[in-house]
């Protein structure tokens, strides 16, 4: 992988002056994929913050070919295009040049509504490389709970009153089930860059389909401020509420890329984050407990499936 | 489609579409295809594909029917709006519930706001010369929109019917070679497709959409009108029978034209003055030569296997009627729903329309403006 050095004098293909929310992570976590991408980037987006922050007419902020056409359906359309690319290379219409395709929604046109789509495209192998940036909601509509939404927390359609506490499910594990597939998958944080950029690297120059879902802290829909995106996603990592891994040789070698010397409490990673502030109120105390007995769960499978426990 | 050789064909089976899907994924295992074929998950994904494809420059196609091209609606306006000049064919087929696998119009009926150009075919031969042209209109430097050509499931689908081929070099030479216009693979030249608009722009973005809809109407008929002069075989937008002295006529289109042309011949030696008028381009209406073909009528009929609930009357009879009133012609117009879900429409049940037709035609008078031809249980 590229030094530090040699990155900071590539060009960044996306400009700065979006339009997302100060503090938003989505747009470094594109600039950081874009920077590791092996080859000329193609972007295929779905409907979400990312888009509507970044093209509006007249103005875009993608100096990078760029193609949206809906919400749920990112996955689809990217396997048209490389479909496209190679017809084109065989007919010799398109020159024989490396692209790196990209295919990048939010955890909502990822885990949900765009899940069909997804599962076709890593089934039929299309070289291609989605992205989810995972803000554990739907964002762009107004915080909407989503399939990623953390259990228990806040969201403008899992409120917490007297008869319901937040999010009552845990969230989808999307990793796995992009695995199951046989993909190329991981995780990755932009808090931790360089472990982010190994793997977009990767994934792109793998000849199969692979899926990076990578956490994208949201300072409007957790309530937190905008200075802490970068912490938010630290502690996400250290409290293993975010573990980062890799799922490779279809599904069957699984790594851990980061084990914290000292495992903290998820009340860590809750605490700074609106979103959970009623874990910490009286007669709550179940919620936090769940929290943590989940993450643990899943926490000690993965070391499992790694083999490192 | 083995003759266009597109370069992409993404495309997920229904009855009774699935024989097109089915033979081209021969044609593809025989290598007498050079295409990528891209067997999808779903309709959605066929045609979400399919925007990528023609997005990305390469030569589209797709076919579909019925719940598949409901389960394309979204995407049809976005196919359209993007300006991609992608050809579908549509085995139109009747829409659930309940689930009925046989043919009416309903289906591309529910889709002609999307943006699409809509050709309607009458025999297996036209579906043939339709397709060919479909592609040479939609890639047209001055349409770029995508060209949906609809026939009648089973009626055409699965008919036995004479067909005269082209050679692969005539219909090579008449399509020519794709030069999308937009290229999302230009990697020298990055663009941003299907970006947002505001308020601002959202209108004017849109009308210029339908402005090349509608200027799309004359390049339908100059492609329709060279492949007429190339090979012998042209149908024009409408097709007008029998109608300049014609007291009565029927419009239909698609596979009802040709029986409702056998009793206009019928009727004729009985000395009755029935014509008829096919309409073969609903998208964008061919409202002068709508407007023109039916001046001298004084009674018409709109005869549709479509129904729209709700409505004064269902697609293409309120387009007639619009038509009609738009150039100010008179002639008293009813509608008739015929054959949904597949029941036939025998020669004998278009002749009661027309002697319908001769009652208004006679007092000047409409009794009912909305019929149902062969409906049990009612009138
Ligand atoms: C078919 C369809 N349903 C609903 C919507 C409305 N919609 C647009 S973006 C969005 C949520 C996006 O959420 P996510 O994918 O998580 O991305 P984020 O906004 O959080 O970045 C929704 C529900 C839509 N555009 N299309
Ligand atoms: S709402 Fe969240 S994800 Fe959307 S732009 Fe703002 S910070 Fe980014």
């Amino acid at each position: 992988m590229a030094t530090l050095k040699e990155l900071s004098t590539r060009e960044a293909k996306i400009t700065g002056g979006t339009r997302t929310c100060a503090g938003c992570a989505a747009p470094i976590i594109v600039r950081q994929v874009l920077l590791a991408a092996p080859h000329c980037p193609v972007i295929v987006n779905a409907t979400g913050c990312l888009y509507i922050t970044t093209a509006i007419i007249p103005y875009s902020s993608w100096r990078i070919p760029y193609y949206h056409s809906a919400f749920e359906n990112a996955a689809a359309v990217a396997s048209g295009v490389e479909g496209a690319i190679r017809a084109l290379k065989r007919k010799g219409r398109l020159a024989d040049q490396e692209i790196s395709l990209i295919a990048v929604g939010g955890d909502g046109g990822t885990y949900d509504i765009g899940l069909q789509a997804i599962s076709g495209m890593l089934e039929r192998g299309h070289r291609c490389l989605y992205i989810c940036y995972d803000n554990g909601a739907y964002m762009n509509t107004g915080i909407q709970r989503s399939g990623s939404t953390p259990f228990g927390a806040w969201t403008t359609t899992s409120h917490v009153g007297e008869a319901q506490k937040g999010k009552q499910q845990h969230q989808k594990d999307m990793i796995r089930i992009a695995a199951a597939h046989g993909a190329y998958a991981a995780n990755a944080s932009p808090h931790r860059w360089r472990d982010l950029m190994r793997k977009v690297e990767k994934a792109l120059n793998h000849q199969g389909p692979s899926f990076i879902n990578i956490q994208s802290p949201c300072p409007r829909g957790w309530r937190y401020p905008a200075s802490e995106t970068i912490e938010i996603a630290r502690l996400a990592t250290e409290a293993c509420v975010f573990p980062l891994y890799e799922v490779e040789e279809q599904g069957e070698k699984w790594t851990v890329n980061y084990i914290p010397k000292n495992k903290l409490p998820v009340t860590e990673y809750l605490k700074p984050q609106g979103r959970f502030e009623h874990f910490f109120r009286p007669g709550n105390e179940h919620l936090i407990e769940e929290l943590q007995a989940e993450t643990d769960r899943r926490w000690n499978r993965l070391l499992k499936l790694a083999g490192k426990s | 489609m083995r003759q266009i050789d597109p370069d992409v064909v993404a495309a997920y089976p229904i009855t009774p579409q699935t024989e097109i899907v089915e033979k081209f994924a021969e044609y593809v295992a025989e290598g007498l295809v050079n295409t990528e074929f891209i067997c999808v998950e779903s309709e959605h994904s066929a045609i979400s594909a399919c925007c990528g494809s023609s997005a990305a420059g390469a030569r589209t196609m797709t076919a579909t029917s019925s719940q598949g091209l409901a389960l394309m609606h979204e995407m049809l306006y976005i196919t359209a709006a993007n300006r991609l000049p992608i050809v579908m064919i549509n085995v139109n087929r009747a829409l659930s519930a309940p689930l009925n696998i046989h043919n009416d119009q309903s289906d591309t009926f529910g889709s002609r706001d999307a943006g699409w150009i809509q050709l309607y075919c009458e025999s297996v031969q036209e579906v043939y010369d339709t397709t060919i042209q479909g592609i040479r209109i939609a890639e047209h430097p001055e349409v770029q929109l995508p060209v949906m050509v609809c026939l009648d499931g089973f009626i055409l689908s699965h008919s036995m019917e004479r067909l005269e081929l082209l050679s692969d070099t005539e219909v090579k030479d008449f399509i020519g070679e794709f030069r999308p216009r937009t290229n999302l693979l230009d990697l020298t030249k990055p663009i941003t497709l299907g970006a947002a608009a505001m308020p601002e722009y959202y209108f004017e973005h849109r009308y210029a959409q339908s402005y090349a809809l509608d200027r799309a109407l004359e390049k339908v008929a100059a492609v329709d009108q060279e492949f007429g002069t190339k090979f012998g075989r042209g149908y024009g937008i409408v097709e007008a029978y029998r109608i300049d002295d014609a007291e009565v006529a029927v419009i239909t289109l698609g596979s009802l034209a040709g029986t409702t042309r056998f009793v206009v011949d019928r009727l004729r030696e009985e000395g009755i003055r029935a014509g008829s008028l096919k309409i073969k381009l609903f998208r964008p209406f061919p409202v002068e030569a709508v407007a023109a073909a039916l001046k001298n009528v004084k009674a018409a009929a709109v005869l549709e296997k479509a129904i729209s609930p709700g409505a004064p009357g269902p697609a293409l009879f309120s387009d007639v009627l619009g038509a009609l009133y738009h150039q100010g012609v008179k002639a008293s117009l009813i509608s008739y729903v015929a054959g949904l879900g597949g029941r036939d429409v025998p020669p004998k049940s278009i002749t009661r329309i027309y002697n319908h037709l001769q009652q208004i035609a006679e007092t000047g008078r409409i009794d009912r403006i909305l019929n149902y031809l062969d409906l049990r249980g009612w009138q």
